[in-house]
């Protein structure tokens, strides 16, 4: 057992107990950050920001939602728009938060890829992203069903249609499980069993799983630090110790809080002041008004859509027959996780310094843009052929990113 | 400002996805309909079967295209399904053949629909006597009066504040001829079969309808609270739950009895509405939605031109137009909003000092890390 | 110089968040009350017409069960209570104000027992043996002829709870 001597004072009393300090220096004024980076930086702790304000407004919503296919609408649009003292208010967070938690899920991960912050030892912080970015898709996904309202219940039938009869030839059957499609809903169509589940799943499970897996999202950044804007390889213990010699401005790096933080809340500000504006005053592609009817099993609405940030890997799946549409789909959310493999390049640089690839990012950003535009309208002439070739470009681009990045290693490599 | 250059980029490229996947896609989806200012003069009605005259005159030519199309598919006999084409073939035949009979019928249809309106043209310029009026407006109470039954469409709503929220235009085409001013005419094979048809029968000279009008105009003409609105003009087919609204009217109090937890009263209430649910669904072809919350689900200008000419947004729908004037239509829309989307003026009123109070963080923020930062570079 | 200025900016800024977190923490309270419709609905009508002698009638208020106890001539009449056209009524909440069970009412022996602890009232609603501390509770009640509405306060409730005798 330790030796405990009487503290002197409550942080002394806490450090012997909890090591506080150590704590402190670990998570805060010795977690270096290196000095040269930009805004884009922030959008971690913005997210983390969203997400606790996701689960508070949550928390607020649960206490009066009622999961029951009879009930769940009007305890959403009734009891808690209408009687629940600001109940109106966390509902609108909540929606709003949903949608801009992807937005920045976006600018966060296409930051990653400009800057090449997946390699040189942060592939796992790419990896456990990438979880989180498919964990929060399905957090998204059943969070929509619970108001149980006309997008909520189709937007369940299609997606777990995907499901039905998967073509047995075609993964040698192994797929093909009878009844897969009942399974997973519970019953033959979307009813009760099926709001259950994903009431369970939206409250309890995933938001579980996600915690985890941010902690190790955090985790993973604390060995290779995160980069910068030049990709430049620090020596962090040189830079450290000039900081702590009070030479500020020859270092390289701050720490963590109070000097990083101190620009994140600055952005957090200007974040959450667009959030609230879009609360207040502009929520409707947030809260789809083809939502605010109740679900109704035997009329599909005349136009039916994901939420946005769903858009560009529906359009993928779309223009396909049905057991390809589903390889299409699997492969456009699974093939960013491989994105640290199929980059050949050692190379750690701003996208624009890196000749090919700077072309290629920018395609891949402007190819999602289409796709996400395709994926809303009506899959009718001209359309369906943008979204097509939209589609067959975005797979060309990770058949060609090998190739791209082999051919600059090589460059390199030469000289 | 390599920062502020990060932040233009980042900035217009989610305004670009915003504005690609709101505004843009939104305007491929829905149909855009002008309204006609609240004015019943029956132009919306003569153009729409004009419109179809002139789908009419054009789909010879179209057809005979396809039809021909098919015929040399089948005299060059490249892979196809020769009795499916031949069929397609006798079908695109038929419709073609069909469609002098069309137009004749349609033509017939815009005469009658003018002469319809331009004789409500005349007796709008009559001048009506409301004292005289009091008589005829005794006939409609026969109908339209407290606790009536549902007589083959839907319960006579009341009239009590009819000349405050219709339009006297639309009132004197009413009681003229339901089903044309309504216009779903093309429900009923002769107008008198509309459940308020015999009120042809009842008004046939200009001169008492237009009495009878400035009646209800003078006479009934008090500002209706929004539910009241909504309560004569919408209620007798559409309930609304949230506004605790049946068919029937305000939904009663119940007291449930202690020992057994029922109420009899309550249960022979459900029944009631019930029944009267099935008479409305079996006139109009389907029960009309509860508008509770439609206000948040359709935008207020669908909501607007739907109420003016449902035809124009639902073709062919059962829908009769309401013939609201400007003060109804407020008055409605009021309501609609008040159910529907209660939080709205608590959010406007909210709204500015959260936004405000995130402004003066992003400030004080601001000075913080500047006090940081500056002697970092 | 530095060191000041980033604890002034910084103690400002803490302190505005502060008051954000007040506003979000009187949100959160509001959201926590009872919802108006709970609130209205704490109203019940009883007609006291149909009560009989020495029978006990219950009624339910706001979730609560309610005694309404008709005197016949030879019991007890109480300061506590209610006189409707010459006749006495007990009312109260028929919950034990030790902890909170429902006595039974004895109508052989005119009183009330609760089984939880063994306390007893009598047909006015007054302690005869213990535990319980006070008198069953009468509710905030009005008279409107024969009819009590219950959850609204009406002169005589006022004169009882002045003369403190409402539990």
């Amino acid at each position: 057992m330790a030796h405990f001597k009487k503290a002197k004072n409550l942080n002394e009393w806490m450090d012997q107990r909890l090591a506080v300090n150590t704590l402190k220096r670990v998570m805060q004024s010795e977690y270096w950050i290196p000095k040269n980076i930009n805004f884009l930086w922030a959008m971690g702790m913005v997210l983390a920001a969203t997400f606790g304000i996701l689960i508070v407004s949550g928390i607020f919503l649960l206490m009066y939602y009622i999961p029951d296919t009879k009930q769940a609408f009007d305890s959403v649009n009734y009891t808690i728009m209408t009687e629940v003292g600001y109940g109106w208010l966390w509902r609108h967070i909540h929606g709003i938060g949903a949608s801009l938690v992807f937005l920045i899920i976006y600018i966060h991960m296409f930051t990653g890829i400009y800057y090449g912050s997946y390699k040189r030892g942060r592939e796992l912080i790419w990896l456990s992203g990438m979880l989180l970015f498919v964990l929060f898709s399905a957090e998204a996904f059943s969070g929509y069903m619970l108001p149980w309202g006309q997008m909520s219940y189709w937007a369940g039938m299609v997606i777990t249609s995907l499901f039905e009869g998967f073509s047995p030839d075609l993964m040698g059957g192994a797929l093909n499980a009878p009844g897969l499609v009942e399974w997973i809903r519970g019953d033959y169509v979307p009813g009760q069993a099926f709001l259950g589940r994903f009431f369970m799943l939206h409250v309890f499970l995933l938001p579980l799983v996600i915690i985890a897996v941010i902690v190790l999202h955090f985790g993973t950044l604390r060995i290779p630090h995160v980069n910068n804007q030049d990709g430049e390889d620090i020596d962090y213990e040189e830079s450290a110790a000039l900081w702590k010699a009070g030479r500020k401005k020859e270092s390289k790096i701050i720490p963590f809080s109070p000097v990083f933080l101190s620009k994140d809340l600055f952005v957090m500000g200007v974040y959450f002041t667009l959030f609230f504006y879009l609360v207040f005053y502009n929520f409707s592609f947030a809260m789809d008004p083809v939502n605010f009817d109740p679900a109704d099993g035997l009329k599909t609405p005349a136009h039916i859509y994901p939420e946005w940030y769903f858009l560009w890997s529906y359009e993928i799946l779309r223009p396909f027959p049905k057991d390809l549409g589903l390889l299409a789909f699997i492969f456009a959310q699974g093939i960013f996780f491989a994105l640290p493999f199929l980059d050949r390049s050692p190379v750690v640089a701003p996208a624009n310094r890196r000749g090919l690839f700077h072309i290629w990012f920018w395609v891949l950003l402007i190819d999602v843009i289409i796709l996400t535009f395709m994926g809303k309208l009506p899959p009718e002439g001209i359309w369906n052929d943008i979204g097509f070739w939209a589609a067959i470009v975005f797979f060309a681009l990770w058949i060609a990113l090998p190739i791209i990045t082999i051919l600059e290693s090589k460059k390199v490599g030469g000289k | 400002m390599k920062e502020l250059k990060i932040f233009a980029v980042v900035a217009a490229f989610s305004l670009i996805l915003y504005w690609g996947v709101e505004p843009f896609a939104h305007s491929q989806m829905h149909k855009h309909v002008d309204g006609h200012g609240l004015v019943y003069d029956g132009k919306a009605d003569t153009d729409e079967v004009k419109t179809k005259l002139k789908e009419l005159s054009e789909e010879p030519k179209k057809l005979k295209e396809i039809i021909s199309e098919l015929e040399k598919k089948l005299v060059e006999n490249k892979d196809i399904n020769k009795t499916e084409v031949e069929e397609m073939i006798k079908s695109s035949k038929a419709k073609l053949a069909k469609i002098p009979e069309e137009i004749a019928k349609n033509n017939k249809l815009l005469t009658k629909k003018k002469d319809f309106w331009a004789e409500v043209h005349k007796i709008t310029k009559l001048k009506g006597n409301p004292t005289v009026g009091e008589g005829g407006y005794a006939m409609c109470m026969g109908c339209h009066m407290e606790g009536a039954p549902n007589m083959g469409g839907a319960i006579p709503p009341p009239l009590d504040h009819a000349g405050a929220i219709y339009d006297k235009n639309y009132l004197i085409a009413l009681i003229k001829d339901p089903a044309m001013a309504m216009n779903t005419d093309h429900k009923f094979a002769d107008t008198m079969m509309h459940p308020m048809g015999s009120v042809k029968s009842m008004f046939v000279d200009g001169q008492a309808i237009a009495d009878v009008v400035a009646y209800i105009a003078k006479e009934k003409a008090k500002e209706p609270t929004p539910k009241i609105a909504y309560q004569e003009a919408c209620m007798r087919c559409h309930a609304n739950r949230y506004g605790k609204l049946t068919q029937l009217g305000e939904i009663p109090k119940f007291k449930t009895d202690i020992m057994t937890g029922h109420s009899i009263a309550e249960y022979d209430y459900k029944k009631k509405v019930a029944q009267e649910q099935v008479l409305v669904s079996a006139y109009m072809g389907k029960l009309p939605p509860d508008l509770s919350i439609i206000y948040r689900a359709r935008s207020e200008s669908f909501l607007e031109t739907l109420m003016e000419n449902p035809q124009s947004q639902l073709a062919g729908t059962a829908m009769p137009r309401v013939g609201l004037n400007k003060q109804g239509m407020e008055k409605v829309m009021t309501y609609l909003q008040q159910t529907g989307d209660p939080s709205k003026p608590k959010r406007e009123a909210l709204g500015p000092w959260v936004i405000g109070f995130f402004i003066i963080f992003t400030i004080l923020a601001f000075l913080w890390k500047q006090a940081h930062w500056r002697d970092l570079h | 110089m530095s060191d000041r200025r980033q604890f002034i900016t910084g103690a400002g800024l803490a302190a505005f968040t502060g008051l954000g977190a007040i506003g979000a923490l009187y949100a959160a309270k509001r959201s926590w009350d009872p919802l108006p419709s709970v609130a209205a609905s704490g109203f019940t009508i009883v007609d006291l017409s149909v009560a009989k002698e020495n029978q006990l009638v219950v009624e339910k208020w706001r979730g609560k069960p309610i005694f309404i106890l008709k005197k016949s001539v030879d019991m007890k009449k109480d300061k506590r209570d209610i006189v409707v056209n010459g006749e006495n009524f007990h009312i109260s909440i028929g919950l034990c104000t030790h902890l909170g069970c429902i006595p039974s009412y004895r109508p052989e022996k005119k009183n009330f027992l609760c089984a939880c602890h063994g306390g007893e009232f009598d047909a006015s609603g007054n302690v005869t043996k213990a535990p319980p501390p006070s008198p069953l509770v009468i509710p905030p009640f009005k008279l409107d002829g024969t009819k009590l509405v219950l959850g609204e306060e009406g002169s005589e409730y006022k004169k009882l709870k002045d003369a403190d005798l409402i539990a």
